[in-house]
């Protein structure tokens, strides 16, 4: 991609509500993921991966942590004389300002920033997902169909249709219909939220849906359908790696999980797509005499010296001795005592479980959750523990 | 917080024994404790004391360095007000090579007349420590030296090459010898000199017109008396890593967990360079015990007592025994490894077995199939 053809807009104001303790100081995109990195990684890279670098990140709230995280974008390659990594958060105009209405709405009030690269195309993505894309294939999908708009779709099992944005389309992969979340699926191609739009096509279908009364300006909701009944050429992009909206505290878990698979759908060693994060700069970890580990991902500066199986260990975390961890997420700087028992369960980050405490459990359909920076006093049990 | 103490990280004739390990780099850059380079730890000590000034005097062999050492952001040394130099030799023809540090540190002498701060730090790659620059000054000004050198009461038997120092009751130092000397002392010298730059550039001259170019041996040693040399003793973990026994020791030692801490840790962390490698991957069935492992790691097999360089490969049935494996080596199905250093790249294909003895490890060179 030449220098300024293709910029990306990246959507990091997800709140996250539903991570609960996991978000309480801390947008979605910045939550802990693959016992190294934070969510926004993977689009972050996905970007540089792809020859993109120029990259506007849409912030809004609990923005503190991932401000500081993205710094000058040096750790992903953004730190670039021009282009390069712009946080971008709402601001206040002489007339005043407003926070971003809806996904839409942060791009409307971008435009500025946009105008100033005059890219052909723009791509629209959000720091909520984990996957690995190479969206240069996109943008010559999109070129091949001369689309206005192109939509990246992922195959999903029918039983879970009515959860996404899905798409129907023609022999040439062209949208026909598009429905938000429907209770009778025409198709099984939701969207992944991520598009590429030529740039003037966007620009005013934006000033027009913000001059829509009543539009929740989204691009679900009211770009995309309104592009679609105006006629617009809106064409999918089929997508077949992992994919995955870690939204929820189960999903998260399961995206967790899923990486400890003997041939995990989603490949962190491979050397030509590389995943890469602010690192942390700490010494290789250390398994004690008495440590078992088996079946778990582990990371820098984590000292481990009880039992650790099908789980994921982020970045210095302590395990005493005699401790027990099955099918649980450990996040960075956690420490847990001795004899501690920990199943099914997510430890948020910095936080500290006592001796002897039973987190979680087999029987349990939940996952237990130990907010970040918690303390659990020794002996404590809980089968879920969710504080803030 | 500025410290007025510049480093200076001198690779010139470094004392080094390290056979296989050191035919294609540098002692500086020996890999070392499961990702570092030797040169990462004084380097990390002198940026954590607030040193934002450092040149390294390479000599040779240093491709290695440079890539490592790149820009110098790793250790925070990019920025405008901070720098990292790497000297190579500065030469008027081929024999200028064989000259001592003095002469490089004359054809150099700008990088020290350019800063306004007023003390150097010279220091070798090899000593594998942690420690706080800023008290060494500080005892330095305190007590009105000329040179202050960082020693270490070292009773206990040591592998590496060190020059031996002698004090007296107030810790002046009356003797010192180099490593093959007969000196009785417990006391071995940590290689790192602070003093005046004014200091060091009359040593420079002087030392030059005289026709000596050593700085240890023609202008330190001989001025023992004249100037007040004193030590400053250290009191944490130190490694001299500079032959092929105590690089085995010192990297063994890693295994305790109170070295490892102390090490890595106090009173700041040991940067070196980032590799964007993923955390590493425990499969079912492996068994890794007492051992210390980096980033990028997928092991299948059996791991004890053993370092892992980022990005090894140990597959199924495989066990590594007392070992050191160095970035991306590969060990394959049911192969055996005891007491081996293993250089970068190399691959031990199936059902090998190698074995080497615990005060002679067996050592393979880089990119070796065996």
């Amino acid at each position: 991609m030449a220098k300024s053809e293709c910029i990306a807009m990246l959507l990091a104001g997800g709140e996250g509500r539903r991570l609960g303790v996991l978000t309480k100081d801390l947008a979605k995109p910045a939550v802990h993921f693959g016992g190294k990195y934070r969510i926004i990684d993977f689009t972050l890279s996905n970007c540089v991966n792809s020859g993109i670098d120029t990259v506007g990140v849409l912030t809004q709230y609990q923005p503190l942590v991932l401000n500081q995280y993205l710094g000058i974008g040096s750790p992903w390659g953004l730190d670039r004389r021009s282009g390069g990594v712009h946080i971008l958060p709402p601001y206040v105009r002489s007339k005043g300002g407003t926070w971003y209405k809806g996904t839409a709405n942060a791009i409307y009030q971008n435009m500025g920033f946009i105008e100033g690269y005059d890219p052909e195309y723009v791509l629209i993505i959000s720091g909520d997902h984990i996957y690995k894309m190479d969206y240069d294939e996109l943008l010559e999908s999109h070129k091949r169909n001369r689309a206005d708009a192109t939509i990246a779709v992922i195959t999903v099992p029918w039983a879970e249709a009515s959860r996404f944005g899905i798409l129907s389309v023609d022999e040439q992969d062209r949208v026909v219909e598009f429905a938000e979340k429907p209770k009778q699926p025409n198709s099984n191609l939701a969207s992944m939220g991520v598009y590429i739009f030529n740039w003037k096509v966007l620009k005013e279908a934006l000033v027009r849906d913000e001059a829509t009364p009543g539009s929740s300006n989204d691009f679900g909701k009211d770009i995309i359908p309104t592009l679609l009944k105006d006629g617009a050429r809106l064409f999918t992009h089929r997508f077949d790696g992992y994919w995955k909206d870690v939204g929820t505290i189960d999903s998260l878990w399961e995206a967790n999980m899923d990486l400890l698979d003997e041939q995990p759908a989603l490949n962190l060693n491979d050397r030509e797509w590389r995943i890469y994060s602010v690192n942390p700069n700490r010494p290789a970890h250390y398994l004690s005499p008495e440590s078992t580990v088996q079946s778990s991902l582990i990371n820098e500066g984590c000292v481990v010296r009880g039992t650790v199986n099908r789980s994921v260990l982020f970045q210095c975390v302590t395990v005493g001795e005699g401790s027990f961890i099955e099918d649980s997420v450990i996040m960075p700087n956690a420490t847990i005592g001795r004899g501690a028992r920990i199943i099914r369960a997510i430890v948020g980050d910095g936080a500290i479980v006592g001796d002897g405490c039973v987190i979680g459990s087999v029987d349990s359909e939940d996952i237990a959750v130990v907010g970040s920076g918690d303390h659990i006093e020794a002996e404590t049990e809980r089968e879920e523990v969710e504080t803030v | 917080m500025k410290l007025p103490l510049m480093g200076v990280i001198n690779l010139i004739h470094e004392t080094e024994d390290m056979g296989p390990l050191t035919s294609g780099r540098c002692l500086a850059t020996v890999p070392f404790g499961a990702r570092y380079r030797l040169i990462d730890f004084v380097l990390s000590s002198m940026v954590n004391s607030g040193i934002h000034k450092v040149a390294v005097f390479a000599h040779t062999k240093y491709r290695s360095l440079m890539d490592h050492l790149g820009s110098g952001s790793n250790w925070d040394l990019h920025s405008k007000q901070s720098g990292l130099f790497v000297l190579p030799p500065s030469m008027e023809d081929q024999s200028d090579f064989g000259k001592g540090d003095l002469y490089q540190f004359y054809r150099h002498r700008d990088y020290f007349a350019r800063s306004p701060v007023e003390y150097v730090v010279i220091a070798r790659s090899h000593m594998v420590c942690n420690i706080d620059f800023a008290k060494v000054l500080e005892q330095h000004q305190a007590r009105g030296s000329d040179i202050t050198v960082v020693c270490k009461d070292w009773p206990d038997a040591h592998t590496g090459l060190t020059r031996k120092a002698k004090l007296d009751a107030d810790g002046r130092i009356t003797d010192m010898q180099d490593h093959f000397g007969r000196l009785a002392s417990d006391v071995v010298s940590m290689e790192m000199y602070v003093l005046r730059k004014e200091l060091l550039l009359d040593l420079v001259d002087t030392s030059l017109a005289q026709g000596k170019d050593h700085f240890v041996r023609h202008a330190v040693m001989p001025r023992l008396g004249e100037l007040k040399v004193d030590a400053y003793m250290h009191e944490g973990v130190l490694g001299v890593v500079n032959n092929i026994p105590s690089y085995y020791k010192h990297s063994m030692e890693l295994l305790d967990p109170k070295v490892w801490n102390e090490l890595f840790f106090e009173p700041g962390p040991i940067f070196t360079k980032v590799k964007d490698e993923p955390p590493t991957r425990y499969r079912a069935g492996s068994s890794v015990t007492g051992s210390l492992v980096a980033n990028g790691c997928d092991i299948e097999g059996r791991v004890e007592g053993s370092i892992l360089f980022r990005g090894v490969k140990v597959h199924k049935d495989a066990v590594v025994r007392n070992s050191i494996i160095m970035q991306n080596g590969v060990i394959g199905e049911r192969g055996l490894l005891s007491n081996c250093i293993l250089d970068k790249e190399v691959e031990i294909q199936s059902d090998r077995q190698l074995m080497g003895a615990s005060d002679l490890p067996y050592i393979a060179l880089k990119r070796k199939v065996i």
